[in-house]
């Protein structure tokens, strides 16, 4: 660490940090140890009496079958997520970069999808799959396939991995162009001199040079898929069919709050918390490592 | 920490090498498929607010716009369906600048203590702070509901803004940046025998400018697109903002959706992001790839 | 903040104390009722309003059945509970075992001096929210029974009799049959397929849903709907949705949309459907008993009403009770209850109320409607038909419908639905149990 500067006193200093840590303290610390002292009970749903379990409802939820498969459909939801939204932004970032012209039109129109809520998001692809109204849906009819996300699980977790992936493409893209418009020319060049094809000088020296920021983006957009994707899949599929896009933050808020659970979903949030802090840790791991490119 | 950000390079040996004619048109062709591609949902949403009701519900819908404009979007800002558009609008601007403003604010404040003061329990502090940054909202909504609950501010402003302004994002991202600021100015300024908050104000917010005005776009679009919190705690209609507020506009029972002016509602709750992110796209593409987070 | 002007409201409303007491009472009544329904309610709450000038009730639509308990609940924690919430049936046992939240129909009439006379309400209507001591917990608003509907226009396009015998499913198998050869595309429709398909069912064919009576008589109950007679119903079903007989369109009442839209030519809904079917089908319609499989059990016995009841809840002062007891009196009086009855298909809730509808006519002028009050009074109720009393039923209903989407999409057999159900379900009765000790 490099020597700093300090200013004398120590009351100004708490009095600027205050504000700060009353905001977290009410507002997280304190729900967050409450979360944890309420995963200890089941209170009813008037909030009138609490009967203490213990891990009770930790042992409810590791025995219940849709509370292990709802791991596994967050699980499988993320990769898609992430692949789905990485693959096509990497691919548009590397043509794009190609261009002297037009690169920057071409992001300002990529832009706006990152700008659209996911909620948002949600109802416009439920707008273009709607089982009644919709035009994606209507032309698949046309051609013999009935779509239908409403009984089909399978379709139902495609549309809502495309609703999420969709405005991930843009974030995506920013980086990646970021990143390639980055890769020292010379090497490149050098390369290309040198003889290698395109593919090959991709392959070789581009991606490698990328391999930074595609870590930074797979970390960001699972943590995405994991949190920031409720709104996705509460306007599309309410979790279903029979649960199978009901990912672990939104079955936190079904058991709560439209089932009255108060006792297991405080058991949820607890163990969400284990794993994103283990995601976190993961994460800062690599950014420690990344101050010193 | 940061990622080399150099301007697209304007010369002919910039990006991978080789530029022959065909390559050109093609990874145009490419990117202007790209572009349709990504833009269609929002193509459509706009063609869908600005037909009839009667257009959508036989299926295929027109793919052109309609001449309803003027008539849905009044529609909607005035009537809404359950609540004015317009109302919805209101609530998340109000919501989505103080979160950003406020956030700002307290994070500017305790970074300068962290920096370049020594204190008490400073540490304690800096790791409390750092913790923050693990959980977001949904791991601790059913005990935060409960604490706003408790203070009397479910369906206030207070309520949607305080608890998403908890988490310490901000503040370490100002601390990274201060740390990267030159002593020398801040011993300068201590020899000269300024006060802390002269050089604060005078120096580093000037030169956090750049910083804070990207982290304004970042925060202002968490804001607007925030679901899941405020669908909890807004009973009131009158107090929805417009992202969760469009879920409620389908109907409950087994009527059909007023599809023109959900997609027109759909259209006016992009449109503020969409417009802050495109007028500060440099500082905010700096500001998200710098900060990423 | 809303801290401050809180604050100067009350001062202000402290100065202003004197005028106050001559400001009307207010009663907040939250429904989960939209359309033509919502409408209806809307008149009640302003013709009691405009009777009187002590009270105001105001009432407020918070979403479908399950998000209007939701609402109140949440309510409840935060202290802004209304005066009366509406809860469906399957909400029942929430409600009753809920002690500090509620405060039973019966004392707040006995406290508010209104007319009430529990004696005055019908038997298979009330029993659901009655206590075993026989005092009414709550008032039963809306109470309805699952019918049969038929497009009768529907059945000439396929060339179908559409006075066709449909008092058993043995006589509608054949029907939906003849129905898919002449070219419907919609033979069979249903809404709310838990209540109809499986909670009537059972009552309809005298067979168990739950042990303990229905969870009438003790905390204790398990499921028991993977008995033969149900699974045997649901096989039928299964083989339907499969070839094409029957088209399943979603949990609540979606169905109901396809059916007054003409596409469908049977329709298994409330008989409360008649208020949307009567002002927008373009087409004659007929109402039928709901079938049953003839030798399965002891059917036909009587069906369990669905719908939902009012409920007073706690935390409020006396002079709103009796605003409260005022208004629930007023909506049983007979006049209210007739018109209510006539003008929606739901089951009048007293005996006057459906004395005075018989004696005006109206059962000859409007061939049908008199199906649903006979389907439920003609037998006197046995053990398994007197209702459902379950914990977390909201829940359990929900794990009802994914497994039998489970069938209609041919991804399970009826039975391995069906167990599923009951392997699911227990433990939900077993942490409500836990919670209410």
């Amino acid at each position: 660490m490099e020597k700093r500067v300090f200013f004398k006193g120590w009351l100004l200093p708490l009095l600027l940090i205050a504000p700060q840590i009353l905001v977290s303290a009410v507002f997280f610390f304190y729900p967050a140890g409450q979360a944890v002292w309420q995963s200890l009970f089941i209170p009813d749903p008037f909030g009138l009496s609490m009967q203490y379990v213990g891990l009770g409802n930790f042992k409810y939820l590791l025995s219940d079958p849709y509370y292990r498969a709802s791991f596994f459909t967050t699980g499988l939801f993320s990769i898609l997520v992430t692949l789905v939204s990485m693959i096509p932004a990497l691919f548009l970032a590397i043509v794009a970069d190609r261009l002297i012209k037009g690169a920057g039109t071409y992001r300002t129109m990529l832009i706006w999808p990152y700008a659209v809520a996911p909620a948002i998001a949600g109802v416009l692809w439920l707008f273009m799959f709607n089982t009644r109204v919709g035009v994606v849906s209507w032309y698949l009819g046309n051609l013999g396939y009935d779509w239908n996300h409403v009984l089909n699980g399978s379709e139902a977790m495609g549309l809502v991995v495309v609703s999420s992936a969709w405005g991930r493409i843009s974030y995506n893209f920013l980086f990646f162009f970021a990143a390639l418009q980055s890769v020292p020319k010379s090497i490149v060049d050098a390369a290309a001199i040198d003889g290698a094809r395109f593919w090959r000088r991709f392959w070789t020296i581009v991606l490698p040079l990328l391999s930074p920021t595609t870590f930074f983006l797979l970390v960001v957009n699972v943590v995405y898929a994991f949190f920031e994707t409720f709104g996705v899949i509460h306007t599309i599929t309410s979790g279903g069919p029979q649960q199978s896009t009901t990912i672990l933050v939104y079955k936190v808020f079904a058991d709560g709050f439209v089932g009255q659970d108060l006792g297991s979903s405080a058991a949820q949030s607890v163990i969400l918390l284990v794993v994103v802090g283990a995601l976190t840790v993961f994460q800062f791991k690599y950014i420690e490592r990344r101050v010193h490119y | 920490m940061t990622l080399p950000t150099s301007k697209p390079q304007k010369n002919p040996a910039a990006g991978m090498v080789e530029k022959r004619g065909l390559g050109i048109w093609l990874s145009h062709a490419i990117m202007i498929l790209g572009v349709l591609i990504v833009f269609f949902p929002i193509w459509l949403a706009f063609v869908a607010s600005t037909v009839s009701q009667p257009e959508i519900v036989s299926p295929p819908m027109p793919l052109l716009p309609g001449d309803q404009f003027f008539i849905n979007y009044k529609k909607a800002l005035l009537a809404g369906i359950n609540v004015p558009v317009g109302t919805m609008l209101t609530n998340s601007l109000i919501m989505a600048i103080g979160i950003a403003i406020g956030k700002i604010i307290i994070s500017l404040l305790s970074a300068f203590a962290i920096v370049y003061f020594r204190f008490p329990g400073k540490k304690i502090f800096f790791w409390l702070i750092f913790i923050t940054l693990m959980l977001p909202v949904e791991v601790r909504i059913v005990p935060t509901y409960e604490i706003i609950a408790g203070f009397g501010m479910l369906n206030s402003y207070g309520g949607l803004i305080f608890p998403l302004i908890a988490s310490a994002t901000a503040t370490f991202l100002f601390r990274q940046f201060f740390m990267t600021v030159p002593d020398e100015l801040a011993e300068a300024a201590r020899v000269d025998g300024a006060k802390p908050l002269r050089f604060f104000w005078d120096i580093l917010i000037p030169m956090s400018r750049t910083n804070i005005a990207a982290l304004f776009v970042i925060l202002f679009i968490y804001g607007w697109n925030q679901y899941l919190w405020p669908l909890l705690i807004t009973t009131d209609p009158e107090m929805n903002t417009i992202v969760m507020g469009i879920k409620q506009m389908f109907p409950s029972g087994d009527d059909v959706a007023d599809w023109p002016v959900i997609m027109a509602t759909s259209i006016l709750a992009m449109i503020p992001p969409v417009i802050v992110v495109i007028s500060m796209q440099k500082l905010f593409i700096r500001g998200l790839v710098d900060s990423e987070k | 903040m809303k801290k401050i002007s809180i604050g100067a409201l009350a001062v202000s409303s402290t100065l202003l104390s004197p005028i106050a007491a001559y400001a009307e009472t207010e009663v907040h009544f939250w429904h989960a009722f939209t359309g033509r329904l919502g409408e209806l309610v809307a008149a009640q709450v302003e013709d009691f309003n405009t009777s009187q000038d002590k009270y105001t009730v105001v009432q407020s639509h918070k979403g479908n059945y399950s998000e209007t308990l939701n609402a109140g609940i949440a309510a409840f924690r935060a202290g802004e509970q209304p005066q009366i919430l509406m809860v469906f049936e399957v909400g029942t046992a929430t409600m009753m075992a809920a002690k500090g939240a509620t405060r039973p129909v019966y004392e707040v009439m006995a406290a508010s001096g209104a007319e009430f006379d529990q004696d005055a309400y019908i038997g298979a209507v009330k029993g659901y929210y009655t206590s075993t001591d026989g005092d009414m917990l709550s008032l039963p608003f809306n109470a309805s029974t699952p019918v049969l509907w038929v497009n009768r226009d529907a059945f000439k396009a396929a060339g179908v009799d559409p006075d066709t015998d449909l008092s058993t499913w043995q006589n509608v198998d054949k029907t939906l049959t003849a129905l898919k050869a002449g070219g419907s595309d919609c033979p069979l429709v249903t809404a709310w397929q838990s209540w109809i398909h499986l909670e009537n069912f059972s009552a309809y064919h005298d067979v168990p849903f739950a042990s303990k009576d229905n969870g009438f008589s003790g905390l204790d109950t398990e499921l028991q709907v993977n008995g033969d007679a149900q699974i045997a119903h649901l096989t039928a079903m299964g083989q339907w949705a499969k070839d094409g007989k029957f088209i399943y369109t979603g949990r609540r009442n979606e169905g109901g949309a396809n059916f007054r839209a003409g596409e469908c030519a049977l329709f298994t809904e409330s008989s409360a459907g008649y208020a949307g079917i009567k002002s927008e089908a373009k087409f004659a319609f007929d109402v039928r008993p709901l079938p049953y499989w003839e030798g399965v059990g002891n059917a036909p016995q009587n069906t369990i009403i669905g719908g939902a009841s009012l409920w007073v809840m706690e935390g409020h002062e006396e002079e709103e009770y009796k605003g409260a007891g005022e208004f629930l009196s007023y909506l049983s009086s007979s006049d209210v209850q007739a018109k209510w009855h006539q003008d929606t298909g739901y089951l009048p809730i007293t005996a006057e109320a459906s004395a005075a509808t018989k004696a005006s006519g109206f059962y000859e002028e409007n061939v049908g409607t008199e199906v649903a009050v006979i389907q439920m009074t003609a037998k006197a109720p046995t053990a398994n038909s007197n209702g459902l009393r379950l914990g977390s039923f909201d829940q359990i209903r929900g794990i009802i419908d994914e497994e039998l989407e489970a069938i209609w999409s041919g991804d399970k057999s009826a039975k391995d639905a069906m167990d599923s159900v009951v392997t699911r379900g227990n433990p939900l009765l077993r942490r409500f149990e836990q919670a209410n000790r």
